[in-house]
């Protein structure tokens, strides 16, 4: 699988991230090979195989729905780019 | 002093030959010395380290003191440490300081260490070399002019040259035993789930432990034994009981069956690594183990297989990073979708964004059955031949890297033959198995890492084969000399 200059350009929309201009051929040509290697798995013979998404086979444990966190707003919004009466603050998303 | 183990340090401790407050001045002397030429920390604490060291020698002289009581370490910087930096060695988050610690930190923090600050790392733990770093590249101790390994080339590097007792480290495809074997020094990947990884900076998820890195195994049980065990805070994290790893260490291996992976010594391995590597199987076979051949026939499934689960995982969980709520902002966002894109394009380097894109891709419409969805399926093959393999077997061993420590700026052209580096460590992340890299001959002056792999929560049998090895050998002793010019 190859990828071109307006598959990553893509991706990286789909990632909401930007790349400068001059570096997204570089991009594609990593990317090229990364899934060129990723590629030898096609050659596996996976046909009734489950997936593995847990490495130990465990269920999701469950805990009683109990508050045991504190409130620690001012705290994690210390470390925000830019806070205003406790709020996040963006640009306007709606005009 | 810098040159003892925990086990020597925690005796003179307690025996009154020194103080934990002049241990901790003494390897901040080491760390002001010796550091801005290897670059192994990010940020140190030398305020809050006297203090905790302060603290230590008061448990000391109440007979309150455990093992680890004023012993100094480094946290690699992927553990959030409350009201220090914790950067993950990237531009995205240099500018946060963590309102929380992990449970790592707490726990170790608990058992008395003093923390003498945080270990450079590849950048959110995406590297093989520390190149990758916002904060530029770890040397090697041994050799400045080559990489410690990564991801925990920081920590790795600290303990080699003496800069800390220990380090934490994590591990999602090599990241603690690859740097281990390249600079010289112990570390242990645990079972996934035995060591919780809450307050640690997720890259992925099903694959991430963290673990210790130390001088010897001996001290690594030490480590082990205060950073393990269940923690509510993360749901994935092991509710198994934790045996006291350091009761067992000197267990006789009379009759232990070590599994030779024949994929593992095949083409690609360095001729002189694996004469070091057969040297050491054959000093066990002198301590009364028994090497059985065996085939991990998926073997070669193991790199390709990490390179759609760990990007896949790493997309989504970096996702969070978006110039809103922490980290990096870019300079006067348009709109919200600039504001995400400009903080997530400048805030993070070349090889995250590459990890991102694969991710993204592989996770995307039309793609997912043929990448992820098969990627779990030929995990499943990969962790089923493990299970095969003890069946027969107590441990399997081979080399932890296919080479000694390559050059800077080697392989940082070549993102592939890069991942190719840890074509022996990541299976055992994929299955989720312990692993350990224990300094074994080095080849021209440079460190080679043996690799022994064990069954699920059998940490304390793997420590003890390590163990047994270090009591024989002395490869773990040996110290790069740091006043060389190169």
């Amino acid at each position: 699988m190859s990828l071109d200059h307006s598959d990553i350009e893509k991706i990286a929309h789909l990632a909401r991230m930007a790349l400068d201009a001059s570096q997204i051929d570089a991009y594609a040509e990593d990317l090229s090979d990364i899934l060129g290697l990723v590629e030898q798995l096609e050659a596996a013979d996976t046909t009734d195989i489950e997936p593995m998404s847990h490495p130990l086979h465990m269920a999701q444990r469950l805990r009683s729905d109990e508050i045991t966190e504190d409130n620690r707003r001012g705290e994690n919004q210390a470390v925000a780019p830019s806070v205003e009466n406790g709020l996040y603050l963006v640009p306007k998303v709606i005009e | 002093m810098h040159d003892q183990s925990i086990v020597e340090l925690g005796a003179a401790l307690r025996a009154g030959e020194f103080s934990s407050v002049e241990l901790t001045r003494h390897f901040m002397q080491r760390v002001e010395r010796l550091d801005g030429d290897l670059n192994a920390l990010i940020t140190t604490t030398p305020e809050q380290a006297l203090v905790e060291a302060g603290s230590a020698d008061q448990a000391i002289k109440k007979g309150q003191a455990g093992a680890l009581t004023g012993i100094p370490i480094v946290q690699k910087d992927i553990f959030c440490t409350r009201g220090v930096k914790t950067s993950c060695g990237s531009k995205m988050l240099d500018n946060f300081v963590s309102p929380y610690d992990a449970t790592v930190v707490e726990r170790l923090r608990q058992a008395g260490v003093v923390c003498l600050g945080k270990a450079n790392m590849d950048e959110f733990a995406m590297g093989s070399s520390n190149e990758t770093s916002f904060y530029g590249p770890v040397r090697n101790p041994w050799d400045r002019e080559r990489v410690p390994g990564g991801s925990s080339g920081g920590s790795a590097a600290a303990v080699a040259a003496r800069l800390a007792v220990a380090a934490t480290g994590t591990d999602t495809g090599g990241s603690i035993r690859q740097p281990a074997a390249l600079c010289g020094i112990t570390g242990l990947k645990p079972t996934y789930g035995r060591v919780s990884r809450f307050g640690m900076i997720a890259f992925a998820s099903s694959l991430d432990q963290a673990g210790p890195m130390t001088r010897s195994a001996e001290d690594a049980a030490l480590l082990l034994q205060a950073m393990a065990g269940f923690d509510p805070r993360d749901s994935t994290c092991a509710n198994e009981t934790v045996p006291d790893y350091s009761s067992t260490l000197r267990d006789s291996l009379e009759g232990l069956k070590i599994g030779l992976p024949r994929e593992y010594f095949g083409e690609g391995l360095d001729p002189a690594v694996a004469a070091s590597i057969q040297a050491a199987i054959h000093l066990y076979e002198r301590l009364g183990a028994r090497v059985i051949d065996i085939s991990l026939p998926n073997a070669g499934l193991a790199v390709p297989t990490y390179y759609v689960v760990a990007p896949a995982e790493c997309s989504s969980n970096l996702s969070r990073f978006d110039g809103v709520r922490f980290g990096y902002r870019c300079e006067e966002p348009k709109d919200l979708e600039d504001l995400y894109k400009r903080s997530r394009g400048e805030g993070f380097g070349a090889e995250v964004k590459r990890r991102i894109m694969i991710g993204t891709y592989a996770l995307s419409a039309g793609y997912y059955d043929a990448y992820y969805l098969k990627a779990q399926q030929t995990r499943h093959l990969i962790s089923d031949d493990f299970k095969q393999a003890f069946e027969q077997v107590d441990v399997i061993m081979g080399p932890t890297t296919p080479t000694t420590a390559f050059g800077l700026g080697e392989k940082m052209d070549d993102p592939v033959t890069m991942y190719l580096n840890d074509i022996y460590t990541i299976a055992a992340n994929l299955a989720g198995l312990p692993g350990i890299s224990l300094p074994a001959e080095p080849v021209n002056g440079l460190p080679v890492g043996l690799q022994i792999i064990g069954n699920y929560f059998t940490e304390a049998k793997i420590l003890n084969v390590a163990h047994r090895f270090q009591q024989e050998t002395e490869w773990h002793e040996l110290t790069p000399d740091l006043n060389k010019q190169s």
